[in-house]
């Protein structure tokens, strides 16, 4: 099958990159986790809550929202953190890239290995300025606060186009489609 | 279904920020079953609703609501309206869902033009600085300091009236007046005895007698504190003929010292003698006051009759000189620290330019740096110089004493 991919470019301030990519990462996973399966007999399941929260940042005139996991935000923060670093200590442009792949894994026979099939791909491009005077900081944190709201529009637009997902997998094939190793959410496998 | 989200102000002003519209046609997809599928997609546009609410504009606003405005909703069915979001609105269809009963389908306008609410709350809160022109307010109750002038606009006001109406200028300083008259005494009039008429409305000796009367006691006792003022009493005498002399001293306590020597003609009246506090004691000085540039504003226009017409008709309100026509002129208040230039400045623009002033140049740092370094080690050398030449500034010192 094919893999969908998506591209979203943001041009941030150097303390921004952290809460403009969470901000994004967020509100795809959002839209890509519910909670937790829990299968009864008869191959039937009820899908436990999953709460959400509203998260403001402070480098950015925006709010975003995300699920509420603490576990999965955490997973995420280390991530962005560990891409930030590398994107500082690389110097020189500024430019960067981050992808989120959702995939299935499919069972192969021995000797092969389980494959992994991507069938979204979402990557965030970040190109970092450097900026001299707090008045040019505060234009650009209203400025990347829009952008992020364009940004967020669009990726609503794309998740609502109701594109391949995944079939509800049953109780054994579950951790092939999702991740199910998180206590309060189940996001796709990324 | 439609949600309508506005915005309400204290003064009962509202506008729309955004619609949010739920439709659902008849438009069935025969091959979705109710199926986990619609159910997912239902819980996806609920996402979706949820990560757009933050996104719009009017988040930030509903954000923070709170005195001066509040965020209201309001749900009807039918038709949807949008021509109360202004021009420019921005839709965004959040998503669709086909279910066997039909194709529901989420969309939000938003307005994107927040600018008009803006500048009509800027308007509506009292400006920090500057508009408003009572910096000297002489309220109609017992001031503290008796120095104050005369307010000539009327407490109430919020705007900023450069150019206050005379009528309401005379009623606020009939009631300021009796309450306060020694502050009159403290400021000087311009010339022909009597500024703008806010301010000295005693002049006018067709004026109420009462307020004559009430001020004249006190204005004695000031009579003796205020020299020089005889200097003036020609010029004075000049435009208050057939005065009783009771009145000849009062006008003479408000002539402005300058008239013997001021270049612009005599018939000027400037308002901002208001300006200056404690005039009472500020230097009786004539050349002070001539170059003085709020004395002398050489640009200063004149204005018409409506004013001075206005003074003499209201003769019983107060205000009216008994002078000539041409001594009243309306000049541009220039408030305190305000430039002489073309455009007087505001007090607001003022204290915003002295809030970011530009870098001394004396204090960027290499400069100063340098400068220092240099004075510092060029010090040893300096008093070395100096301790050799001591004799000869004693010598100096000798010759002074």
């Amino acid at each position: 099958m094919n893999c969908r991919s998506e591209v979203l470019e943001v041009s941030v301030e150097g303390r921004q990159v952290e809460e403009a990519m969470l901000a994004v990462l967020h509100t795809v996973l959002l839209h890509r986790s519910t909670g937790k399966f829990h299968y009864k007999k008869e191959g039937t399941y009820s899908i436990g809550t999953v709460g959400t929260q509203d998260v403001d940042c402070d480098f950015i005139d925006f709010t975003y929202v995300r699920v509420s996991s603490e576990e999965l935000d955490r997973a995420l923060r280390k991530v962005v953190g560990e891409f930030k670093d590398a994107l500082r200590n690389s110097g020189g442009d500024g430019l960067g890239q981050m992808s989120l792949e959702f995939y299935q894994k499919k069972k192969s026979r021995w000797p092969f290995s389980d494959e992994c099939i991507p069938w979204e791909v979402w990557t965030v491009k970040v190109h970092v300025v450097a900026l001299a005077t707090e008045q040019e900081r505060q234009i650009c944190r209203e400025k990347v606060g829009e952008k992020l709201c364009e940004k967020i529009i669009n990726i609503v637009e794309v998740m609502n186009r109701h594109e391949y997902l995944p079939k509800m997998p049953t109780q054994s094939e579950v951790d092939n489609v999702f991740d199910t190793g998180l206590r309060d959410v189940q996001p796709y496998l990324y | 279904m439609c949600v309508e989200i506005s915005l309400k102000t204290s003064e009962g002003d509202s506008m729309e920020l955004e619609i949010w519209c739920l439709e659902m046609n008849e438009k069935c997809d025969k091959e979705i079953k109710v199926s986990y599928t619609v159910y997912n997609r239902l819980s996806l546009l609920l996402k979706s609703l949820l990560a757009i609410t933050r996104v719009t504009p009017a988040y930030r606003l509903s954000r923070k609501q709170g005195h001066e405005y509040v965020i209201l909703y309001r749900i009807y069915f039918g038709e949807v309206q949008l021509s109360g979001l202004g021009e420019g609105f921005q839709t965004v269809r959040v998503g669709t869902v086909g279910t066997p009963v039909g194709t529901i389908t989420l969309s939000c306008a938003y307005r994107i033009n927040l600018a008009f609410m803006s500048t009509r709350q800027f308007e509506r809160t009292p400006p920090i600085m500057g508009i408003i022109i009572d910096h000297f307010v002489d309220r109609p109750y017992p001031s503290s300091s008796p120095m104050h002038p005369c307010n000539y606009r009327t407490a109430g006001e919020d705007t900023g009236v450069i150019y206050p109406s005379v009528e309401d200028s005379q009623e606020v300083c009939t009631t300021s007046f009796s309450t306060s008259p020694p502050s009159q005494l403290m400021v000087p009039g311009k010339e022909g005895g009597v500024p703008l008429a806010p301010n000295q409305p005693v002049h006018g000796t067709q004026a109420d007698q009462e307020r004559l009367a009430t001020c004249t006691p006190s204005d004695r006792t000031h009579c003796a504190a205020t020299p020089s003022s005889s200097e003036d009493t020609e010029t004075v005498s000049n435009s208050s003929e057939g005065r009783a002399s009771p009145h000849d001293v009062l006008e003479t306590i408000f002539v402005r010292k300058v008239g013997a020597f001021v270049n612009k003609p005599i018939n000027q009246v400037t308002l901002t003698s208001l300006d200056i506090p404690f005039a009472m004691f500020a230097p009786k000085n004539l050349e002070l006051e001539d170059t003085d540039p709020m004395v002398n504003p050489p640009d200063s226009p004149e204005t018409e009759s409506p004013l001075q017409g206005s003074l003499h008709s209201d003769g019983s309100s107060g205000g009216s000189s008994g002078n000539t026509h041409d001594d009243f002129v309306m000049i541009d208040f220039k408030p305190a620290f305000s430039k002489d230039d073309i455009l007087p400045m505001d007090l607001g623009t003022f204290y915003r330019e002295f809030q970011n002033p530009p870098q001394l140049s004396s204090l960027s740092i290499d400069i100063g740096a340098q400068s220092m370094a240099e004075d510092l080690d060029s010090l040893p050398e300096k008093l070395a110089v100096h301790e050799k030449n001591v004799r000869e500034f004693d010598a100096f010192v000798e010759t002074l004493q």
